[in-house]
């Protein structure tokens, strides 16, 4: 690429900067490479906010099925932590068998207290915030 | 305490950009493409089975470690490498290490770099940074792809290190216990552009190499029937995000290599190798033109199959362009 050719386009995710001044390797106009700085190309800017659109989805459709009380507090911060079931059970130190009990209102009725505080740690919210969800 | 004579360095990727820092700290000078040369840290692999959030993989480069590796080997650089069961234990190791004066090599995860911007804090656990200090509670942080030195808490960092899931860094750490002063520059170079001929066109097929290029461009074909639109473009999401958002340069690393085979031209005193960049900067503006392509159909959203063969075909042209330039480039060293 040359390096007259490099794009600036900022990247506004969720409505704010999100840009990250990156290196960029360029051509000048003798044809010999150097590096240059750049916050964003508008290709690149575009997938990630898809990226998050698709992840505001998933955690705005988890929420309302935890108000319905078809799904566990513990399934909205799992998501809301970008976390998937491998990934929490791993920082839970459970099988992932357990934890999608543990995501269900049966299981999560049944968590002994330390196991709450793991989970509150996990997610970096205090037992209160888990227990009493109110979203 | 502060490693003074650290110098913080920006680099397009974290994992050459470390190995930058910590071998100039130690006097050996080279330049990001070097030792992205060097490493033979130019790759392609797309694994369909291995699924993150539920998007097939693709990579742009090899697996994480092996540049570092392959460049400290080369270079008769030993590497002190050590991982950790215990987190205090592992949080103690840098303290002493950093106490001796010794700036130190770290993998972490993305999620707890709280001076990263919001949107990029993903569970990603092979990043590399560098630590060079600590002040207070704080450590002095070199992070590669950051275009200052930063700081992070001692808890941030402790949680970056230790973070779980795939692949967990364990704490993981390093720093060079002894260098050469000296070493066969261009025989390096030689023998890391022959370990990218061979992974690029005798990886097996169809996941890896130039085959892997081709496989995923039918694969992508495929998207529009098998995939609900919705989907499709999340899945090409990805592949542009590989492509160009975490620090490849631009490209998918082609204009680093491209940079590289400059350097090496030089460095060989080959006019060959020198034509061998340049054809590499047009495949990297190749891929840059998949990419602003790729976003128009995402833009679109309707799934529409013409647009999908056309991505395809891209990949298919591409992956035969890198075959020969790669059955090429090995008669030249």
């Amino acid at each position: 690429m040359k390096k007259e050719e490099v794009p600036h386009d900022k990247k506004i995710i969720h409505g704010e900067d999100n840009s990250l001044v990156k290196v960029l390797y360029v051509t000048n106009q003798e044809g010999a490479y150097e590096t240059t700085r750049y916050e964003g190309w508008e290709a690149e800017n575009l997938a990630m906010s898809q990226a998050w659109e698709d992840i505001d989805e998933k955690i705005a459709r988890t929420l309302e099925l935890v108000k319905k009380g078809e799904l566990s507090p513990i399934a909205y911060y799992m998501e809301k932590n970008l976390m998937d079931l491998p990934t929490l059970s791993s920082y839970v130190g459970s099988w992932k068998f357990f934890v999608k009990k543990h995501l269900t209102p049966q299981g999560f009725k049944k968590l002994s207290p330390k196991k709450l505080e793991k989970y509150a740690a996990v997610f970096n919210i205090s037992v209160e915030e888990l227990v009493h969800f109110n979203g | 305490m502060i490693i003074d004579n650290f110098q913080h360095q920006q680099s397009a990727h974290c994992e050459s950009g470390v190995t930058l820092g910590l071998l100039r700290y130690y006097g050996i000078e080279l330049s990001e493409p070097l030792i992205f040369g060097i490493g033979a840290g130019y790759f392609f692999g797309h694994l369909p089975f291995v699924k993150v959030s539920g998007v097939p993989g693709t990579t742009f480069r090899i697996w994480p470690g092996y540049i570092f590796k392959r460049v400290c080997r080369e270079l008769g650089v030993k590497m002190q490498v050590t991982s950790f069961s215990n987190s205090g234990k592992g949080m103690q190791a840098l303290d002493r290490a950093l106490a001796a004066g010794l700036p130190v090599g770290l993998q972490t995860s993305v999620f707890y770099l709280s001076y990263f911007p919001p949107a990029y804090r993903f569970h990603f656990n092979g990043h590399n940074l560098i630590a060079y200090g600590k002040e207070g509670t704080d450590y002095l942080i070199s992070d590669p792809v950051m275009e200052t030195a930063t700081r992070l808490s001692a808890s941030d960092l402790e949680k970056a290190r230790f973070a779980k899931g795939f692949p967990a860094p364990n704490g993981r750490m390093y720093y060079p216990v002894q260098t050469k002063s000296s070493f066969d520059l261009p025989a390096a170079i030689r023998r890391g552009i022959k370990k990218t001929c061979w992974f690029m066109l005798s990886s097996p097929p169809p996941f890896f190499g130039v085959h892997g290029i081709k496989f995923l461009g039918r694969k992508i074909k495929k998207y529009p029937v098998k995939l609900e639109p919705r989907k499709a473009t999340l899945f090409i999401g990805n592949i542009i995000r590989m492509q160009e958002e975490i620090g490849t340069g631009g490209g998918g690393f082609r204009f680093l290599y491209a940079a590289f085979l400059q350097e090496a031209a030089q460095h060989l005193n080959s006019p060959a190798l020198l034509e061998a960049s340049k054809e590499m900067t047009n495949i990297g503006d190749a891929w840059r033109n998949f990419a602003f392509a790729a976003a128009r159909v995402m833009k679109e959203r309707t799934g529409n199959i013409a647009s999908y063969d056309e991505l395809g075909e891209m990949l298919l042209v591409l992956g035969e362009r890198e075959k020969a330039f790669f059955t090429h480039l090995k008669t030249l060293v």
